[in-house]
């Protein structure tokens, strides 16, 4: 690193990336509540291909349950496949099939919404996840953090509280420790963590793409470096490369992460004894 | 990479916390999530959910409907191993019966050939018995008639010799007697 930042600052040299990258500058709106830059951009525009896609995918159902085909077509099956996996794999496994259809709404939209903005960090062009900025994880994880309270409370009523700050099982004078440890665990930390690690993890991901490329844009054109020098960047260029496929997976690991959490804290919430 | 971040921060001239959300982030979001929650949840989800049902309902009328047939067919089967123990059973008695009807018919038809021996046997007797009645009768007649002329022709001779003409009558009458005597014995 250090050779990096020795150089940075200057027009020709190695531009560090910064936080400013998800802060860029407004294209429309600017200054109002709907100011539009690069990234709410990149937003509708996956806004716009899930809502597509998964219209695509709907109509082939309905086309498939009128005409009693039950045979799926190809592009049928993907999108069953898609949506089968947050239903069978998450929803049911964890809430139950009766259960896991009630909250399977949430689910699905959280899923397919951090998928599909996560997968815009590796996407040229676009190369920033929807997620690298605070609002929307801390949306989803409001909703998340809504949605468990309201199972919770929709089970056992003001019960659900009482469960979860004072479990059963512990004498009474360790309430005193346990009782703020469970709600700081319990109802500050799980919407904190959800959005906070959805949204580093975007981060740190941008930031270590920016940097291994930049390096060798740096290597390879900059008139400071000479020689042999030049061949650093093939190799930043081969750890950007390996980063790419990287992020592809933490984009999935990531959605899957956010939406089982979800689930898992609904199903805490619905539990009958802790 | 915090000490980057930082160096970064102090590089631009607005510093941002990224932890800090910004009115317009908050208001896409949200823009974004509700638009897909509702998406998901009144236009996707039921629809899949449709087909699903749809499919599995198909899977397991199928499974009935092949169930029903597997049935019937069974069914079906016993009837025709019934039926082919039936007709078995009525070959075998008609076979059976045939047989005995063919015994019957083959005693009948032997007592009627008996029976027809018999009365060919018994009508040839009654001819040949005619027969000889009329040969015996005609043959009285003409014994009748040769004694007559054998009368004549003795009577004829007798007038040359009449102790032959004695002999020839005696011999003839006798030779007469032995053969009618062997006629009634016959």
């Amino acid at each position: 690193m250090a050779p990096f930042t020795e150089t940075s600052g200057s027009d020709d040299g190695f531009h560090a990336p910064t936080i400013g990258e998800f802060f860029p500058d407004a294209i429309f709106f600017e200054g109002t509540p709907f100011e539009l830059n690069r990234i709410m951009m990149i937003r509708l525009l996956i806004l716009t291909v899930l809502v597509v896609l998964f219209w695509l995918w709907t109509g082939s159902f309905k086309k498939a349950y009128k005409t009693g085909q039950v045979v799926p077509t190809r592009f049928q099956l993907m999108g069953e496949i898609s949506l089968n996996f947050v239903r069978t794999s998450i929803a049911h496994e964890q809430l139950g099939k009766k259960d896991g259809d009630r909250f399977l709404p949430l689910l699905t939209t959280i899923f397919f919404v951090v998928l599909g903005m996560n997968i815009t960090g590796i996407i040229p062009a676009l190369n920033i996840a929807g997620t690298s900025v605070i609002g929307l994880p801390l949306v989803l994880a409001v909703a998340a953090y809504v949605t468990f309270i309201y199972a919770g409370m929709k089970k056992h009523g003001f019960g659900f509280f009482k469960n979860s700050l004072f479990p059963a099982g512990v004498p009474a004078p360790f309430y005193i420790l346990v009782t703020p440890i469970e709600f700081l665990s319990t109802f500050i930390l799980r919407p904190v963590t959800l959005a906070l690690r959805l949204m580093m993890n975007m981060i740190a991901g941008h930031l270590l793409l920016v940097l291994c490329f930049s390096a060798t844009h740096f290597f390879f054109t900059s008139t400071q470096v000479e020689g042999a020098m030049r061949l650093f960047g093939a190799g930043t260029f081969l750890f950007g490369f390996a980063f790419t496929l990287f992020e592809i997976l933490v984009a999935f690991l990531q959605a899957y992460v956010f939406t089982l959490l979800t689930t898992v804290y609904i199903q805490l919430a619905m539990a009958d004894e802790h | 990479m915090t000490p980057l971040i930082l160096a970064a921060e102090t590089a631009t001239e607005v510093a941002k916390n990224p932890l800090i959300p910004e009115v317009y982030d908050l208001v896409w979001s949200s823009v974004v999530f509700f638009i897909l929650l509702a998406f998901f949840w009144f236009m996707v989800l039921p629809n899949f959910k449709k087909t699903l049902d749809a499919r599995t309902e198909a899977i397991e009328g199928r499974l009935a409907e092949a169930e029903r047939i597997q049935a019937e067919v069974a069914t079906k089967t016993a009837d025709i191993a019934k039926a082919q123990e039936n007709s078995r059973a009525e070959a075998s008695a008609i076979r059976e019966q045939a047989r005995a009807e063919g015994v019957t018919i083959l005693a009948e038809l032997k007592e009627q050939a008996s029976l027809e021996a018999a009365r060919i046997t018994a009508t040839a007797k009654q001819q040949i018995e005619a027969e000889r009645q009329a040969a015996l009768v005609s043959l009285r007649a003409e014994v009748g008639l040769l004694a007559i002329d054998l009368a004549s022709a003795v009577v004829g001779a007798s007038l040359s010799n009449d102790k032959v003409a004695g002999k020839v009558v005696d011999d003839f009458l006798s030779e007469l007697e032995a053969g009618d005597k062997a006629g009634k014995q016959k």
